[in-house]
Protein backbone atom coordinates (compact mmCIF):
# COMPACT_ATOMS: atom_id res chain seq x y z
CA UNK A 1 0.00 0.00 0.00
CA UNK A 2 1.34 3.63 -0.61
CA UNK A 3 1.37 6.52 1.25
CA UNK A 4 1.01 9.31 -1.39
CA UNK A 5 1.76 13.12 -0.49
CA UNK A 6 -0.91 15.24 -2.29
CA UNK A 7 0.54 18.35 -3.06
CA UNK A 8 -2.63 19.97 -3.38
CA UNK A 9 -3.74 18.76 -0.10
CA UNK A 10 -0.10 18.62 1.21
CA UNK A 11 -1.88 15.95 3.54
CA UNK A 12 -0.56 12.26 3.29
CA UNK A 13 -3.07 10.14 2.16
CA UNK A 14 -3.68 6.01 1.21
CA UNK A 15 -3.23 4.77 -2.04
CA UNK A 16 -6.81 3.87 -2.26
CA UNK A 17 -7.91 7.78 -2.80
CA UNK A 18 -5.60 7.86 -6.07
CA UNK A 19 -5.41 6.92 -9.52
CA UNK A 20 -2.51 5.85 -11.48
CA UNK A 21 -2.93 7.99 -14.67
CA UNK A 22 0.36 6.29 -16.73
CA UNK A 23 3.93 7.99 -17.89
CA UNK A 24 3.43 11.92 -16.82
CA UNK A 25 4.99 14.90 -19.14
CA UNK A 26 3.26 13.62 -22.62
CA UNK A 27 2.71 17.09 -24.90
CA UNK A 28 -0.03 16.30 -27.19
CA UNK A 29 1.23 17.58 -30.48
CA UNK A 30 0.56 21.21 -31.10
CA UNK A 31 -0.76 21.00 -34.34
CA UNK A 32 -2.43 17.04 -34.93
CA UNK A 33 -3.55 17.75 -38.63
CA UNK A 34 0.45 18.21 -39.16
CA UNK A 35 1.83 15.17 -38.02
CA UNK A 36 2.97 12.54 -39.62
CA UNK A 37 1.57 8.77 -38.85
CA UNK A 38 4.75 7.83 -37.08
CA UNK A 39 4.43 11.25 -34.88
CA UNK A 40 0.62 10.79 -33.94
CA UNK A 41 1.47 6.90 -33.01
CA UNK A 42 4.44 7.63 -30.85
CA UNK A 43 2.56 10.00 -29.07
CA UNK A 44 -1.10 7.82 -28.95
CA UNK A 45 0.74 4.60 -27.58
CA UNK A 46 4.45 4.18 -27.23
CA UNK A 47 5.79 4.56 -23.49
CA UNK A 48 8.69 4.60 -21.66
CA UNK A 49 8.37 1.89 -19.46
CA UNK A 50 11.49 2.20 -17.73
CA UNK A 51 12.68 -0.53 -14.72
CA UNK A 52 13.79 2.08 -12.56
CA UNK A 53 13.05 5.82 -11.99
CA UNK A 54 9.41 6.70 -13.57
CA UNK A 55 8.03 9.71 -13.80
CA UNK A 56 3.89 9.03 -13.49
CA UNK A 57 0.23 10.91 -13.39
CA UNK A 58 -1.80 10.35 -10.95
CA UNK A 59 -4.77 12.07 -10.01
CA UNK A 60 -6.03 12.15 -6.38
CA UNK A 61 -9.67 10.82 -7.31
CA UNK A 62 -11.44 10.50 -4.41
CA UNK A 63 -9.68 13.61 -2.26
CA UNK A 64 -9.31 17.23 -4.08
CA UNK A 65 -9.53 15.66 -8.29
CA UNK A 66 -6.40 17.21 -8.96
CA UNK A 67 -4.26 15.48 -11.00
CA UNK A 68 -0.23 15.64 -10.17
CA UNK A 69 2.86 14.01 -10.74
CA UNK A 70 4.84 11.23 -8.97
CA UNK A 71 8.35 9.88 -9.32
CA UNK A 72 8.63 6.61 -8.23
CA UNK A 73 10.82 3.31 -8.66
CA UNK A 74 9.06 0.80 -10.78
CA UNK A 75 11.71 -1.96 -9.31
CA UNK A 76 11.54 -1.14 -5.03
CA UNK A 77 8.56 0.97 -5.64
CA UNK A 78 9.43 3.93 -3.38
CA UNK A 79 8.03 7.31 -4.18
CA UNK A 80 10.82 9.54 -4.80
CA UNK A 81 8.74 12.75 -4.97
CA UNK A 82 5.37 14.42 -5.51
CA UNK A 83 4.79 17.52 -7.65
CA UNK A 84 2.65 19.77 -9.08
CA UNK A 85 1.39 19.88 -12.67
CA UNK A 86 3.67 21.98 -14.30
CA UNK A 87 6.52 21.43 -12.21
CA UNK A 88 9.42 19.81 -13.19
CA UNK A 89 10.83 16.46 -11.14
CA UNK A 90 14.65 16.94 -9.26
CA UNK A 91 14.93 13.12 -9.58
CA UNK A 92 15.39 11.61 -12.76
CA UNK A 93 17.09 8.51 -14.09
CA UNK A 94 20.12 10.49 -14.79
CA UNK A 95 20.19 12.16 -11.50
CA UNK A 96 18.98 9.70 -8.86
CA UNK A 97 19.89 11.06 -5.61
CA UNK A 98 17.98 14.55 -6.49
CA UNK A 99 21.16 16.51 -6.54
CA UNK A 100 20.00 20.04 -7.09
CA UNK A 101 21.22 21.49 -9.90
CA UNK A 102 22.29 25.03 -9.71
CA UNK A 103 20.88 25.22 -6.26
CA UNK A 104 17.23 26.20 -7.57
CA UNK A 105 15.56 23.20 -5.15
CA UNK A 106 12.58 24.88 -3.02
CA UNK A 107 12.55 24.61 0.73
CA UNK A 108 9.14 22.73 0.02
CA UNK A 109 11.15 19.82 -2.14
CA UNK A 110 13.09 19.23 0.24
CA UNK A 111 11.40 19.30 3.76
CA UNK A 112 9.15 16.38 1.49
CA UNK A 113 12.22 14.87 0.51
CA UNK A 114 12.92 14.16 4.21
CA UNK A 115 9.48 13.25 5.11
CA UNK A 116 10.26 10.58 2.15
CA UNK A 117 13.04 9.32 3.78
CA UNK A 118 11.77 9.39 6.87
CA UNK A 119 8.39 7.34 5.91
CA UNK A 120 10.99 4.69 4.36
CA UNK A 121 12.74 4.72 7.61
CA UNK B 1 14.30 -39.32 -24.83
CA UNK B 2 12.43 -41.88 -22.57
CA UNK B 3 9.28 -42.20 -23.30
CA UNK B 4 6.70 -41.44 -20.37
CA UNK B 5 3.86 -44.76 -20.47
CA UNK B 6 2.41 -47.30 -18.32
CA UNK B 7 4.55 -49.16 -19.62
CA UNK B 8 7.43 -47.42 -18.41
CA UNK B 9 6.32 -46.59 -15.15
CA UNK B 10 5.65 -50.43 -13.83
CA UNK B 11 9.17 -50.88 -15.68
CA UNK B 12 10.98 -47.89 -13.44
CA UNK B 13 8.70 -49.27 -10.16
CA UNK B 14 11.20 -52.32 -10.12
CA UNK B 15 14.14 -49.67 -9.51
CA UNK B 16 11.83 -47.52 -6.69
CA UNK B 17 12.01 -44.85 -9.94
CA UNK B 18 15.62 -43.63 -9.10
CA UNK B 19 16.43 -44.37 -12.67
CA UNK B 20 14.59 -41.73 -14.74
CA UNK B 21 16.43 -39.87 -17.05
CA UNK B 22 16.68 -35.94 -16.83
CA UNK B 23 14.05 -34.35 -18.73
CA UNK B 24 16.59 -31.91 -20.01
CA UNK B 25 20.38 -31.63 -20.84
CA UNK B 26 22.34 -28.80 -18.81
CA UNK B 27 24.40 -27.87 -21.70
CA UNK B 28 27.69 -25.45 -21.92
CA UNK B 29 26.84 -23.00 -24.46
CA UNK B 30 28.24 -22.98 -28.22
CA UNK B 31 29.82 -20.27 -29.90
CA UNK B 32 26.81 -19.59 -32.58
CA UNK B 33 23.65 -20.68 -33.18
CA UNK B 34 21.03 -20.99 -35.84
CA UNK B 35 18.12 -19.33 -33.72
CA UNK B 36 18.50 -17.57 -30.02
CA UNK B 37 15.45 -17.74 -27.95
CA UNK B 38 15.43 -14.69 -25.40
CA UNK B 39 13.50 -16.33 -22.71
CA UNK B 40 12.51 -19.66 -21.31
CA UNK B 41 9.24 -19.04 -20.25
CA UNK B 42 6.11 -21.08 -21.98
CA UNK B 43 6.05 -18.92 -25.30
CA UNK B 44 9.73 -19.13 -25.43
CA UNK B 45 9.77 -23.10 -24.70
CA UNK B 46 6.94 -23.55 -26.94
CA UNK B 47 8.64 -21.72 -29.99
CA UNK B 48 12.28 -23.55 -30.19
CA UNK B 49 10.12 -26.63 -29.85
CA UNK B 50 8.05 -26.08 -32.66
CA UNK B 51 10.97 -24.75 -34.57
CA UNK B 52 12.98 -27.94 -33.73
CA UNK B 53 10.33 -30.09 -34.30
CA UNK B 54 7.88 -28.77 -36.89
CA UNK B 55 10.36 -26.59 -39.50
CA UNK B 56 13.28 -28.40 -39.43
CA UNK B 57 15.90 -25.51 -37.21
CA UNK B 58 17.32 -27.39 -34.82
CA UNK B 59 20.29 -25.64 -33.60
CA UNK B 60 18.87 -23.51 -31.47
CA UNK B 61 19.63 -22.08 -27.93
CA UNK B 62 16.61 -20.70 -25.30
CA UNK B 63 18.47 -18.49 -22.78
CA UNK B 64 16.81 -18.03 -19.60
CA UNK B 65 18.29 -15.55 -16.62
CA UNK B 66 16.55 -17.33 -14.71
CA UNK B 67 14.67 -20.74 -14.51
CA UNK B 68 12.49 -22.41 -16.65
CA UNK B 69 8.81 -21.37 -16.37
CA UNK B 70 9.55 -19.41 -13.78
CA UNK B 71 8.00 -16.07 -14.62
CA UNK B 72 4.39 -15.51 -15.65
CA UNK B 73 3.88 -19.15 -17.05
CA UNK B 74 4.08 -20.64 -13.60
CA UNK B 75 1.91 -17.30 -11.71
CA UNK B 76 -1.20 -17.16 -14.36
CA UNK B 77 -4.63 -18.66 -13.59
CA UNK B 78 -4.39 -21.59 -16.19
CA UNK B 79 -7.25 -20.39 -18.06
CA UNK B 80 -7.30 -21.44 -21.52
CA UNK B 81 -10.46 -20.09 -23.60
CA UNK B 82 -10.50 -19.00 -27.62
CA UNK B 83 -13.59 -16.87 -27.64
CA UNK B 84 -12.04 -13.32 -28.84
CA UNK B 85 -14.10 -10.71 -30.80
CA UNK B 86 -12.37 -10.26 -33.81
CA UNK B 87 -11.16 -12.87 -36.52
CA UNK B 88 -7.29 -11.86 -35.98
CA UNK B 89 -7.90 -12.92 -32.76
CA UNK B 90 -9.65 -15.61 -32.90
CA UNK B 91 -7.83 -17.15 -35.31
CA UNK B 92 -4.69 -16.61 -33.22
CA UNK B 93 -6.39 -18.37 -30.15
CA UNK B 94 -8.40 -21.38 -31.89
CA UNK B 95 -5.39 -22.16 -33.75
CA UNK B 96 -3.75 -22.59 -30.18
CA UNK B 97 -6.88 -23.98 -29.09
CA UNK B 98 -6.45 -26.61 -31.54
CA UNK B 99 -2.72 -27.54 -30.44
CA UNK B 100 -3.82 -27.70 -26.64
CA UNK B 101 -6.39 -30.78 -27.39
CA UNK B 102 -3.45 -32.79 -28.69
CA UNK B 103 -0.86 -31.22 -26.87
CA UNK B 104 -0.20 -34.22 -24.01
CA UNK B 105 -0.39 -36.97 -26.84
CA UNK B 106 2.25 -34.60 -29.03
CA UNK B 107 4.60 -33.67 -25.48
CA UNK B 108 4.49 -37.35 -24.32
CA UNK B 109 3.69 -34.92 -20.96
CA UNK B 110 0.61 -34.94 -19.11
CA UNK B 111 -0.45 -31.14 -19.42
CA UNK B 112 -3.38 -31.95 -17.50
CA UNK B 113 -5.50 -29.92 -19.91
CA UNK B 114 -9.08 -30.01 -19.15
CA UNK B 115 -11.99 -28.96 -21.53
CA UNK B 116 -14.73 -28.05 -18.60
CA UNK B 117 -16.01 -24.81 -20.39
CA UNK B 118 -15.24 -20.93 -19.71
CA UNK B 119 -18.09 -19.29 -18.39
CA UNK B 120 -17.89 -15.05 -19.16
CA UNK B 121 -21.00 -13.57 -16.77
CA UNK B 122 -23.08 -10.74 -17.96
CA UNK B 123 -24.60 -8.53 -14.96
CA UNK B 124 -26.04 -5.45 -17.58
CA UNK B 125 -28.04 -5.32 -20.67
CA UNK B 126 -25.18 -4.35 -22.42
CA UNK B 127 -23.00 -7.31 -21.60
CA UNK B 128 -26.07 -9.56 -23.02
CA UNK B 129 -25.96 -7.61 -25.74
CA UNK B 130 -22.14 -7.86 -26.30
CA UNK B 131 -21.88 -11.41 -25.31
CA UNK B 132 -24.48 -11.53 -28.58
CA UNK B 133 -22.89 -10.58 -30.36
CA UNK B 134 -19.04 -11.87 -29.28
CA UNK B 135 -20.85 -15.26 -29.34
CA UNK B 136 -21.76 -15.20 -33.00
CA UNK B 137 -18.72 -13.37 -34.23
CA UNK B 138 -17.50 -16.72 -32.30
CA UNK B 139 -19.61 -19.29 -34.27
CA UNK B 140 -18.60 -17.62 -37.69
CA UNK B 141 -15.02 -18.16 -37.32
CA UNK B 142 -15.87 -21.96 -36.22
CA UNK B 143 -15.49 -20.90 -32.60
CA UNK B 144 -17.61 -22.86 -30.32
CA UNK B 145 -19.99 -21.13 -27.90
CA UNK B 146 -23.50 -20.46 -26.55
CA UNK B 147 -25.53 -17.37 -24.91
CA UNK B 148 -26.98 -18.87 -21.46
CA UNK B 149 -29.92 -17.48 -19.75
CA UNK B 150 -29.32 -17.06 -15.51
CA UNK B 151 -31.31 -20.21 -15.76
CA UNK B 152 -28.85 -22.03 -17.97
CA UNK B 153 -26.07 -20.94 -15.65
CA UNK B 154 -27.29 -21.67 -12.57
CA UNK B 155 -27.69 -25.63 -13.67
CA UNK B 156 -23.98 -25.52 -14.64
CA UNK B 157 -23.12 -24.05 -11.55
CA UNK B 158 -24.76 -24.26 -8.80
CA UNK B 159 -23.42 -22.11 -6.28
CA UNK B 160 -23.30 -18.85 -8.07
CA UNK B 161 -25.68 -16.60 -6.84
CA UNK B 162 -27.96 -16.17 -9.88
CA UNK B 163 -30.93 -14.55 -7.79
CA UNK B 164 -32.18 -11.11 -8.40
CA UNK B 165 -31.83 -9.58 -4.98
CA UNK B 166 -27.45 -9.81 -5.54
CA UNK B 167 -26.02 -6.34 -5.90
CA UNK B 168 -25.32 -7.70 -9.46
CA UNK B 169 -27.53 -10.00 -10.85
CA UNK B 170 -26.40 -12.84 -13.33
CA UNK B 171 -28.88 -12.26 -15.98
CA UNK B 172 -27.04 -14.91 -18.46
CA UNK B 173 -23.13 -15.80 -19.61
CA UNK B 174 -21.29 -16.90 -23.49
CA UNK B 175 -20.41 -20.51 -22.37
CA UNK B 176 -17.24 -22.00 -24.31
CA UNK B 177 -17.39 -25.50 -23.69
CA UNK B 178 -13.90 -26.29 -25.00
CA UNK B 179 -12.71 -23.88 -22.59
CA UNK B 180 -10.91 -25.12 -19.50
CA UNK B 181 -8.01 -25.05 -17.63
CA UNK B 182 -3.82 -26.73 -17.78
CA UNK B 183 -1.59 -27.37 -15.19
CA UNK B 184 0.43 -24.17 -16.59
CA UNK B 185 4.30 -25.65 -15.08
CA UNK B 186 3.84 -29.11 -16.80
CA UNK B 187 3.62 -26.97 -20.20
CA UNK B 188 6.72 -25.25 -19.72
CA UNK B 189 8.41 -28.35 -18.64
CA UNK B 190 6.83 -30.47 -21.64
CA UNK B 191 7.69 -28.19 -24.16
CA UNK B 192 11.19 -28.04 -22.28
CA UNK B 193 11.50 -31.71 -22.52
CA UNK B 194 10.41 -31.93 -26.23
CA UNK B 195 12.79 -29.13 -27.45
CA UNK B 196 15.62 -30.47 -25.78
CA UNK B 197 14.84 -34.20 -27.53
CA UNK B 198 15.01 -32.49 -30.66
CA UNK B 199 18.39 -31.28 -29.91
CA UNK B 200 17.43 -27.53 -28.65
CA UNK B 201 19.83 -26.16 -25.88
CA UNK B 202 18.38 -24.67 -22.99
CA UNK B 203 20.72 -22.22 -21.14
CA UNK B 204 18.87 -21.47 -17.73
CA UNK B 205 20.91 -18.86 -15.20
CA UNK B 206 22.09 -17.56 -18.44
CA UNK B 207 21.17 -13.74 -18.63
CA UNK B 208 21.35 -11.92 -22.08
CA UNK B 209 22.88 -8.38 -21.28
CA UNK B 210 22.92 -6.92 -24.68
CA UNK B 211 22.31 -7.42 -28.48
CA UNK B 212 25.21 -7.85 -31.17
CA UNK B 213 23.88 -5.27 -33.55
CA UNK B 214 25.49 -3.99 -36.73
CA UNK B 215 24.23 -1.92 -39.27
CA UNK B 216 20.77 -2.65 -38.29
CA UNK B 217 20.87 -6.72 -38.34
CA UNK B 218 21.63 -8.41 -35.41
CA UNK B 219 24.49 -11.36 -35.02
CA UNK B 220 24.46 -12.18 -31.81
CA UNK B 221 23.70 -11.51 -28.12
CA UNK B 222 26.13 -10.49 -24.86
CA UNK B 223 25.48 -12.90 -22.04
CA UNK B 224 26.78 -13.25 -18.61
CA UNK B 225 28.63 -16.49 -19.84
CA UNK B 226 30.00 -14.78 -22.80
CA UNK B 227 28.81 -14.05 -25.96
CA UNK B 228 27.10 -15.85 -28.00
CA UNK B 229 25.89 -15.33 -31.90
CA UNK B 230 23.17 -16.27 -34.29
CA UNK B 231 21.55 -14.26 -37.11
CA UNK B 232 18.25 -14.75 -36.10
CA UNK B 233 17.00 -13.19 -32.47
CA UNK B 234 12.80 -13.87 -31.22
CA UNK B 235 12.37 -11.86 -27.99
CA UNK B 236 10.19 -13.93 -25.88
CA UNK B 237 10.25 -11.94 -22.45
CA UNK B 238 7.22 -10.51 -21.40
CA UNK B 239 6.76 -8.35 -18.84
CA UNK B 240 10.85 -7.43 -19.26
CA UNK B 241 10.30 -7.05 -23.03
CA UNK B 242 10.57 -3.04 -22.38
CA UNK B 243 13.64 -2.99 -21.50
CA UNK B 244 15.29 -6.17 -23.92
CA UNK B 245 13.90 -3.79 -26.81
CA UNK B 246 15.53 -0.84 -24.93
CA UNK B 247 19.02 -2.47 -25.09
CA UNK B 248 18.54 -2.87 -28.70
CA UNK B 249 17.25 0.66 -29.30
CA UNK B 250 13.55 -0.11 -29.94
CA UNK B 251 10.61 1.62 -28.72
CA UNK B 252 7.33 -0.53 -27.84
CA UNK B 253 4.01 0.31 -26.95
CA UNK B 254 4.04 -1.37 -23.34
CA UNK B 255 3.51 -0.79 -20.17
CA UNK B 256 4.47 -3.50 -17.57
CA UNK B 257 2.55 -3.54 -14.49
CA UNK B 258 1.58 -6.39 -11.72
CA UNK B 259 -0.65 -8.75 -12.15
CA UNK B 260 -1.68 -11.33 -8.85
CA UNK B 261 -3.55 -14.08 -8.56
CA UNK B 262 -4.30 -16.31 -5.24
CA UNK B 263 -5.21 -19.71 -3.94
CA UNK B 264 -6.76 -20.63 -1.28
CA UNK B 265 -6.79 -24.00 1.02
CA UNK B 266 -7.82 -27.44 -0.84
CA UNK B 267 -11.58 -27.77 -0.75
CA UNK B 268 -13.60 -31.07 -1.95
CA UNK B 269 -14.70 -30.51 -5.19
CA UNK B 270 -17.18 -27.65 -5.26
CA UNK B 271 -16.35 -25.86 -9.03
CA UNK B 272 -16.46 -27.89 -11.99
CA UNK B 273 -15.96 -25.02 -14.68
CA UNK B 274 -13.73 -21.79 -14.98
CA UNK B 275 -16.43 -18.87 -14.14
CA UNK B 276 -15.14 -14.92 -14.93
CA UNK B 277 -16.98 -11.81 -14.72
CA UNK B 278 -16.38 -9.00 -16.55
CA UNK B 279 -18.41 -6.57 -14.56
CA UNK B 280 -18.12 -7.53 -10.93
CA UNK B 281 -14.41 -8.47 -12.01
CA UNK B 282 -12.93 -11.60 -10.63
CA UNK B 283 -12.29 -15.40 -12.26
CA UNK B 284 -12.38 -18.53 -10.33
CA UNK B 285 -11.65 -21.87 -11.27
CA UNK B 286 -11.20 -25.06 -9.07
CA UNK B 287 -7.99 -26.93 -9.52
CA UNK B 288 -7.16 -30.79 -9.08
CA UNK B 289 -5.79 -30.33 -6.10
CA UNK B 290 -8.57 -28.83 -4.81
CA UNK B 291 -8.08 -25.41 -4.25
CA UNK B 292 -9.96 -22.25 -5.62
CA UNK B 293 -7.59 -20.12 -8.27
CA UNK B 294 -8.50 -16.78 -8.33
CA UNK B 295 -7.09 -13.91 -10.19
CA UNK B 296 -8.61 -10.36 -11.67
CA UNK B 297 -6.88 -7.45 -13.22
CA UNK B 298 -3.90 -5.47 -12.37
CA UNK B 299 -2.58 -3.20 -10.48
CA UNK B 300 -2.99 0.19 -12.33
CA UNK B 301 0.53 1.69 -11.88
CA UNK B 302 3.71 0.61 -13.51
CA UNK B 303 5.87 -2.02 -11.88
CA UNK B 304 8.47 -4.63 -11.83
CA UNK B 305 8.03 -5.97 -8.64
CA UNK B 306 6.59 -8.82 -9.20
CA UNK B 307 4.15 -8.43 -6.24
CA UNK B 308 0.93 -6.91 -5.92
CA UNK B 309 -0.80 -4.70 -3.93
CA UNK B 310 -3.28 -5.34 -1.06
CA UNK B 311 -5.85 -3.03 -2.24
CA UNK B 312 -6.32 -5.24 -5.14
CA UNK B 313 -6.29 -8.45 -3.73
CA UNK B 314 -9.56 -6.97 -1.63
CA UNK B 315 -11.25 -6.28 -4.67
CA UNK B 316 -11.02 -9.38 -6.09
CA UNK B 317 -11.58 -11.29 -3.30
CA UNK B 318 -14.97 -8.86 -3.08
CA UNK B 319 -15.98 -9.68 -6.32
CA UNK B 320 -15.80 -13.71 -5.56
CA UNK B 321 -17.88 -13.43 -2.77
CA UNK B 322 -20.46 -11.16 -4.55
CA UNK B 323 -20.67 -14.05 -7.52
CA UNK B 324 -20.55 -17.17 -4.49
CA UNK B 325 -21.61 -16.06 -1.13
CA UNK B 326 -20.28 -20.05 -0.53
CA UNK B 327 -16.39 -18.99 -0.62
CA UNK B 328 -17.01 -15.90 2.13
CA UNK B 329 -15.31 -18.13 4.80
CA UNK B 330 -12.28 -20.39 3.29
CA UNK B 331 -9.12 -19.60 3.77
CA UNK B 332 -6.07 -17.84 1.05
CA UNK B 333 -3.16 -19.62 1.00
CA UNK B 334 -1.09 -18.22 -1.27
CA UNK B 335 -0.80 -14.81 -3.21
CA UNK B 336 1.96 -14.04 -5.26
CA UNK B 337 2.35 -11.27 -8.47
CA UNK B 338 3.34 -11.09 -11.87
CA UNK B 339 4.28 -8.69 -14.73
CA UNK B 340 2.38 -8.70 -17.31
CA UNK B 341 3.64 -6.64 -20.70
CA UNK B 342 0.38 -4.86 -21.60
CA UNK B 343 -0.73 -3.11 -24.88
CA UNK B 344 -2.62 -0.64 -25.90
CA UNK B 345 -5.06 -2.96 -27.75
CA UNK B 346 -5.08 -5.80 -25.73
CA UNK B 347 -3.60 -8.25 -28.50
CA UNK B 348 -0.15 -8.80 -28.94
CA UNK B 349 2.65 -8.62 -31.07
CA UNK B 350 4.32 -10.78 -32.77
CA UNK B 351 6.69 -9.20 -35.40
CA UNK B 352 9.74 -8.12 -37.21
CA UNK B 353 11.60 -4.67 -35.51
CA UNK B 354 13.58 -2.06 -37.45
CA UNK B 355 16.85 -4.57 -36.50
CA UNK B 356 17.08 -7.07 -39.25
CA UNK B 357 16.81 -10.65 -38.20
CA UNK B 358 15.47 -9.65 -34.59
CA UNK B 359 11.94 -10.63 -33.79
CA UNK B 360 9.92 -9.51 -30.77
CA UNK B 361 6.75 -12.02 -29.43
CA UNK B 362 5.16 -9.87 -26.57
CA UNK B 363 2.34 -7.85 -25.08
CA UNK B 364 0.21 -10.78 -24.31
CA UNK B 365 -0.46 -9.00 -21.11
CA UNK B 366 -2.98 -10.58 -19.13
CA UNK B 367 -3.78 -13.44 -20.91
CA UNK B 368 -0.83 -15.23 -22.48
CA UNK B 369 -0.80 -18.74 -20.92
CA UNK B 370 -3.87 -19.65 -23.15
CA UNK B 371 -1.70 -19.03 -26.41
CA UNK B 372 1.23 -20.65 -25.45
CA UNK B 373 1.34 -23.34 -28.09
CA UNK B 374 -0.10 -21.41 -30.80
CA UNK B 375 2.10 -18.30 -30.06
CA UNK B 376 5.06 -20.66 -30.21
CA UNK B 377 3.98 -22.56 -33.57
CA UNK B 378 3.21 -19.41 -35.59
CA UNK B 379 6.12 -17.54 -34.43
CA UNK B 380 8.70 -20.60 -34.82
CA UNK B 381 7.23 -20.42 -38.15
CA UNK B 382 7.89 -16.84 -38.84
CA UNK B 383 11.66 -17.47 -37.74
CA UNK B 384 12.46 -20.65 -39.85
CA UNK B 385 10.89 -18.82 -42.72
CA UNK B 386 12.14 -15.22 -42.12
CA UNK B 387 8.50 -13.87 -42.89
CA UNK B 388 5.66 -13.67 -40.47
CA UNK B 389 2.90 -16.36 -40.20
CA UNK B 390 -0.27 -15.53 -41.94
CA UNK B 391 -2.10 -15.86 -38.15
CA UNK B 392 1.05 -13.82 -36.54
CA UNK B 393 1.04 -10.96 -39.45
CA UNK B 394 -2.04 -8.80 -38.01
CA UNK B 395 -0.16 -8.54 -34.90
CA UNK B 396 3.01 -6.36 -36.53
CA UNK B 397 4.31 -3.52 -34.60
CA UNK B 398 3.07 -1.70 -37.58
CA UNK B 399 -0.39 -1.31 -36.77
CA UNK B 400 0.57 0.94 -33.90
CA UNK B 401 1.40 3.64 -36.40
CA UNK B 402 -1.14 2.90 -39.53
CA UNK B 403 -4.22 2.13 -36.78
CA UNK B 404 -4.93 -1.34 -37.74
CA UNK B 405 -5.62 -2.22 -34.03
CA UNK B 406 -7.20 -5.35 -33.07
CA UNK B 407 -8.74 -3.94 -29.82
CA UNK B 408 -9.73 -6.80 -28.00
CA UNK B 409 -10.53 -5.30 -24.47
CA UNK B 410 -14.25 -5.60 -24.36
CA UNK B 411 -14.10 -9.37 -25.79
CA UNK B 412 -11.36 -10.36 -23.19
CA UNK B 413 -13.54 -11.77 -20.49
CA UNK B 414 -12.46 -9.32 -18.13
CA UNK B 415 -11.83 -5.88 -17.98
CA UNK B 416 -8.68 -4.64 -17.61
Amino acid sequence: MFHIYCPYCEEWREEEEFHAKGQAHIQRPLDPESCSDEEWGDYLFFRDNPRGIHHELWVHAVGCRKFFNITRNTQSYVILETYKMGEQPRFTAENPNGESQGGAASADLDSQTASVQEARA
Amino acid sequence: MQRYSGFALAKHALSHHENWERQWRNPTPKKAYDVIIVGGGGHGLATAYYLAKEFGVKNVAVIEKGWLGGGNTARNTTIVRSNYLWDEAAALYEHSMKLWEGLSQDLNYNVMFSQRGVLNLGHTLQDMRDIQRRVNANRLNGVDGEVLDAKGVQEIVPILDCSKNARYPVLGASWQPRGGVARHDAVAWGFARGADAHGVDILQQTEVTGFKIRDGRIYGVHTNRGDIEAKTVGCVTAGNSGVMAKMAGIKLPLESHPLQALVSEPLKPVLDTVVMSNHVHGYISQSDKGDLVIGAGIDGYNGYGQRGSYTTVEHTLQAIVEMFPIFSRVRMNRQWGGIVDTCPDACPILSKTDVKGLYFNCGWGTGGFKATPGSGHAFAASLAKGEMHPLAAPFSIDRFHSGALIDEHGAAGVAH
